[in-house]
């Protein structure tokens, strides 16, 4: 509470800058937490903005009707306050400055967050989700497969999870060779088994081959992946950086596989750049939402400059690359950058949605971004900028992979169970740090921080809310739900994600949404359901007074969404 | 005329289709006077009937003795014909350029085309004048419907009968018809029930260069505005635009002369530019190597959806000018029978719930734009391929189309048509059975006997298992104002249309489907659940005198 210089100021105005008949007037509060805005109105309508959501805060010059504040957020939202007396506005920007800049750990939300949960219940919700089930699903282990206790205690690669899937033919000392060889000891494991060609889906970081430097144990690792494929003979090596990027690297003694020493070994390079690029190119994107009445082409120039839906595009090129490998050729591939835990990330969670229906669900993809991201040591609290610390190592890196899902969601809108909604949710508490599952950089640190013991787990909370993030149109038995997704990615395939970048402005927020339509008639036709089994059951003892009526003609479906943080 | 005299090759067998999304099928062409056949002679393979009409260019190319006909189609389809002998093809082409591009329009298939249904509901007399009339008597008794036009003179692209002012007569009419471009005098487009305010259109009026001016028309539009009140001018034109239209004639209301307006000045591009647009944007849609900057910044440069941009934003502008502000509207540009029109019926849309159903939409375009005299048959005369020398070709309706598409998209409750209504309308202005789209203006219309001779497409549209098609299964009728948003985010280009024959829609057709079957089962649910409360109520009714001593 120290940082909280004023805890609450009368008649601010929240104001809407494309229609400003639909500002209000309230009373704002600081908590140790959250921003809260209460409005005057009968409804009392109270907006929420956690502190750790706060992107920055912007004082703008103070006018005859008071001083501007405008609240940016990490979810893209932007609130608008003009606060009547100036000392207040400063204050305000002061406290919420420090307040969204957290320095140590011990600061976040998720430490002080108590949603009333008994200690049993919040340790069986961090079981939710079991990574062994998910390798128990596809087959692992099995007689080529196994788990290696060489990374117990993260003696072997400290961003690595304990447990780690590996090649039954590679030796311990060939294991132990291949982590020397790469890049922070991130060697070759297993990320996803196809079981229909038993192909594998393998990810490390970059190997430290310079000009000239060779590891046998390295080579051989790839062999016994290779191997672990009876039906083929071949591999590829997917390097998700540019060519230029890789080659870059060698002279920092790190680089890419030379093709002569690995045998029967393919190299591809896909080119998504690197995290600087992504975060200016982000940067651009939101700058192109908050300009004031774009013309068209105002809009469409800034898209392209931005870059952005052609980074989209290398990511996604990327993951159908890797899944055509995988189902159509049965040839299995390891995928590295330069660390392994950003565009390797990206490149084998997306080709694992375009191979598996689980991941297309609201379960599977939890358990997907826990394996691919989370377990496999994607830097969360770096990149999404959880403490104060470097600006260069934040990147919107799980932003793109969210966002790739949802373009594919627009070319096979029956293949997901969740709707556009879940990948919003998601986006934010990546975030929030509202819960503990995304704090920190690998398992180690999360382990260290006790958070298991400490903080409450996300994916109860949002299977329990799952009718919310739920998709009308998915069937379990549809043929989008089947097999192997082939998108297109022609450039005029992607869009611009209003319902993430266009949330600036109140006003241009969709208006009427098919899919809730769709589910508020779902409801009601599993009502009808129940009613009708009712009534078949006990045809003739029935009280019709009890009958609940069919809500007729729903009117709900104008309202705009309450777009308020958490 | 003979069309034998055209077709140098009736028939040629061994000829290949290839068409987008569909295999390849080889079968027998034949060319009659307005179709293009091609048929396999074999039950389970589609067959191709491509009116002539439709086709807006073709390319021929050679491979030793094979020849390939490329047929670019105005509904922006593209075909491949490969037919063997040098001979033969050269024949076909130049038979198909002859056939498709003939001018008479007493030649055109309507004319020929005998209906395989029985009409029920004759589309010529849906719409009538003297119906739409009644219901505005109903509301209000300040109009009346003159009959200065009966016989087109005083303005030849105005229907016979017009709505005008209750206190303005013929001869003042015919004044301010001489003082506008065409003679196309400030008629009502349209009656605000809410706050009885009106939308009128006209014409530009001919103050030319030394500033002209004509009491009966001052008068004329002073007559729609309550004493006290003031209305709002929509020139569509930008005051550049507008000022040079002076040198020629034309112009627009001084102030001074008209002290009640204010007069506020739009963007929208004349038909020649928006031609030029449609031509560049089905280019880059076309190409599918395009990486995604040259893609985005060729969409950019063909300024499609800047012009819906403009054209929805001034729609927005003049429906907010009536409901909102409460003042009446005036709009017209140039002619007054392009961005006028578009901007009167967009307003509408907004405006009033009965736009939004097919009748009402049907009855929208009737009034709106084939009686307010939008010139079809010129705008629609070669589409986004014709390498034909421009005339006056332009996609004004086509664009009005995707301005509806866009409202569509962003209240998917609130029409009771889906997108393949609005598509559906896009061919048949192209290229049609039907006349609907005929000619030019009412006068032309009547002169061409259409209603004796041919059939309307609401004739066949309007029939229950047509209908069907066309019917939005999230519609729930509401009395709302629909404000859409303008904003460029909110507006995508129109992929029903543009990318239509360039990327497969199962998956989206299929997603149609599920929506279609989750809104018929829960219909099926509430009539049995309905049924059994009825029997259930009935039981009661019977079992209570015998409970009851």
């Amino acid at each position: 509470m120290e940082h909280i210089r004023t805890p609450k100021v009368e008649n601010v105005r929240m104001t809407d800058r494309l229609t400003p008949r639909k500002s209000t007037v309230g009373t704002l509060y600081l908590s140790s937490t959250h921003t809260i805005f209460v409005e005057n109105s009968e409804a009392r309508k109270e907006i929420w903005v956690l502190h750790s959501l706060v992107y920055n805060v912007e004082r703008l010059p103070t006018n005859p009707s008071g001083s501007p504040l405008i609240i940016r957020c990490k979810n893209f939202l932007v609130y608008r306050l003009l606060i009547p007396q100036e000392k207040d506005c400063l204050d305000v920007l002061a406290s919420l400055t420090r307040l969204s800049r957290p320095e140590r750990y011990g600061e976040l939300f998720c430490f002080s967050f108590n949603p009333n949960l008994d200690k049993e219940l919040r340790e069986k919700a961090w079981g939710f989700i079991d990574l062994k089930a998910e390798f128990n699903r596809m087959g692992i282990p099995s007689n080529l497969w196994h788990v290696t206790a060489a990374n117990h205690e993260y003696r072997l690669c400290d961003t690595y999870p304990s447990e780690l899937f590996v090649p039954k033919s590679a030796s311990p000392a060939v294991i132990v060779g291949s982590a020397k060889f790469r890049s922070r000891g991130r060697l070759p494991i297993l990320s996803y088994f196809h079981r229909d060609t038993s192909a594998s889906i393998c990810r490390s970081s970059q190997p430290l081959s310079g000009f000239s430097a060779r590891s046998s144990d390295d080579e051989q690792m790839l062999q016994a992946i290779m191997k672990s494929n009876p039906v083929s003979e071949l591999m590829y090596v997917v390097d998700t950086r540019p060519k230029l990027n890789a080659m870059a690297n060698r002279a920092a003694g790190k680089g890419y596989e030379i093709e002569d020493h690995y045998t029967n070994t393919k190299l591809q390079f896909i080119g998504i750049e690197n995290i600087h690029v992504m975060r200016n190119s982000q940067q651009k994107l939101i700058d192109v939402g908050e300009l004031v009445a774009p013309s068209m082409s105002d809009f469409l120039w800034g898209l392209e400059n931005s870059g952005w839906l052609k980074h989209i595009k290398a990511v996604l090129d990327a993951g159908i690359f890797i899944a055509k490998a995988v189902a159509e050729d049965g040839v299995s591939v390891l995928v590295h950058c330069s660390d392994g835990w950003d565009r390797t990330a990206q490149a084998c969670s997306v080709a694992s949605v375009l191979l598996d229906p689980y991941y297309r669900t609201i379960k599977g993809l939890m358990v997907l971004i826990e394996k691919d991201w989370v377990s496999f040591g994607h830097k969360f609290s770096h990149r999404y900028a959880h403490l104060d610390g470097d600006p260069k190592e934040v990147s919107p890196v799980m932003d793109q992979f969210l966002e790739c899902v949802w373009q594919l969601m627009q070319q096979f809108p029956c293949a997901f169970e969740f709707n556009e909604r879940f990948l919003i949710q998601l986006h934010t508490h990546i975030y929030s740090c509202q819960y503990g599952n995304f704090i920190g950089n690998c398992q180690k640190e999360r382990r260290d921080l006790r958070l298991q013991e400490r903080t409450h787990s996300l994916w109860p909370h949002l299977w329990e809310n799952r009718a919310e993030y739920t998709n009308p149109l998915y069937r379990t038995d549809h043929s989008q739900t089947q097999g192997v997704l082939k998108p297109l990615t022609t450039a005029y395939c992607f869009k611009f994600w209003k319902g993430m970048y266009g949330r600036a402005e109140k006003s241009v927020a969709s208006h009427q949404s098919p899919a809730d339509c769709l589910n508020v008639v779902r409801e009601e036709s599993q009502q009808l359901e129940e009613e009708l089994s009712t009534h078949q059951e006990v045809p003739r003892e029935t009280d019709a007074g009890q009958e609940t009526c069919p809500t007729e003609g729903e009117e709900n479906f104008r309202g705009e969404e309450d777009q308020q943080a958490v | 005329m003979e069309f034998a005299e055209l077709i140098k090759t009736p028939r040629v067998d061994g000829v290949v289709l290839h068409r987008p999304f569909m295999p390849t099928v080889e079968g027998t062409l034949c060319l009659t006077g307005h179709h293009l056949i091609l048929s396999s002679r074999q039950d389970n393979t589609e067959e191709l009937w491509l009116l002539h009409a439709n086709i807006d260019s073709i390319e021929k190319r050679f491979v030793g003795s094979l020849g390939t006909i490329i047929v670019k189609c105005k509904d922006l389809r593209v075909i491949q014909l490969d037919i063997p002998g040098m001979e033969e093809c050269l024949n076909i082409a130049s038979s198909i350029e002859a056939l498709s591009t003939l001018d008479s329009v007493s030649l055109m298939y309507p004319f020929f085309y005998r209906p395989l249904f029985e009409v029920i509901e004759d589309g010529w007399q849906l719409f009538v004048p003297e119906e739409a009339f009644k219901d505005l008597e109903s509301m209000t008794d300040e109009w009346r419907l003159s009959e200065v036009n009966k016989d087109f003179s005083v303005c030849p692209s105005y229907p016979s009968l017009l709505t005008v002012p209750k206190d303005i007569d013929d001869e003042s009419l015919c004044k301010a018809a001489s003082f506008r471009h065409g003679g196309r005098f400030p008629v009502l487009s349209y009656y605000h029930k809410k706050n009885g305010m009106v939308m009128m259109r006209a014409a530009q009026p001919l103050t030319g260069t030394n500033g002209r001016r004509c009491k009966e028309d001052e008068k004329l539009i002073n007559a729609t505005l309550c004493a006290g009140k003031r209305g709002y001018i929509i020139d569509t034109r930008t005051i550049a635009v507008a000022q040079q239209a002076k040198a020629r004639g034309g112009g627009f209301e001084q102030e001074a002369n008209y002290p009640q307006w204010r007069r506020i000045h739009k963007a929208i591009e004349r038909s020649n530019v928006l031609q030029e647009s449609l031509i560049k944007l089905v280019e880059s849609c076309n190409d599918q190597s395009h990486s995604m900057d040259r893609w985005l910044s060729k969409l950019e440069a063909s300024n499609w959806q800047s012009n819906v941009k403009e054209i929805l934003t001034t729609a927005c502008l003049a429906a907010q000018c009536i409901d909102r502000e409460g003042a009446s509207v005036l709009v017209h540009g140039t002619e007054g029978t392009d961005s006028t029109l578009q901007v009167t019926s967009l307003a509408q849309i907004i405006l009033d719930p009965s736009c939004r159903t097919i009748r009402g939409f049907e009855a929208l375009i009737e009034r709106e734009w084939l009686q307010a005299g939008h010139p079809f048959q010129q705008r629609c005369a070669q589409s986004a391929y014709s390498n034909g020398k421009p005339r006056s070709e332009a996609p004004v309706f086509l664009l009005f189309l995707d301005c509806v598409w866009q409202i569509l998209r962003q209240f998917p409750c609130s029409f009771q048509f889906n997108e393949n209504f609005l598509i559906m309308l896009f061919e048949h202005t192209y290229a049609s059975q039907f006349s609907t789209f005929l000619g030019n203006s009412v006068a032309e219309r009547v002169k061409l006997l259409l209603s004796q001779k041919t059939v309307s497409l609401w004739s066949w549209v309007n029939r229950p298992q047509e209908l069907e098609r066309f019917l939005n299964p999230l519609y729930e009728p509401n009395n709302l104002v629909i404000w859409p948003s303008v904003a460029p985010q909110s507006l995508q280009l129109w992929e029903g249309v543009f990318l239509r024959w360039n990327r497969s829609t199962k998956c989206l057709d299929e997603a149609y489907q599920e929506m279609v079957h989750i809104i018929e089962y829960n219909k099926e649910l509430q009539n049995k659940v309905n049924s059994l409360r009825r029997q259930l109520a009935q039981l009661e009714t019977e079992d209570s005198p015998l409970q009851t001593p």
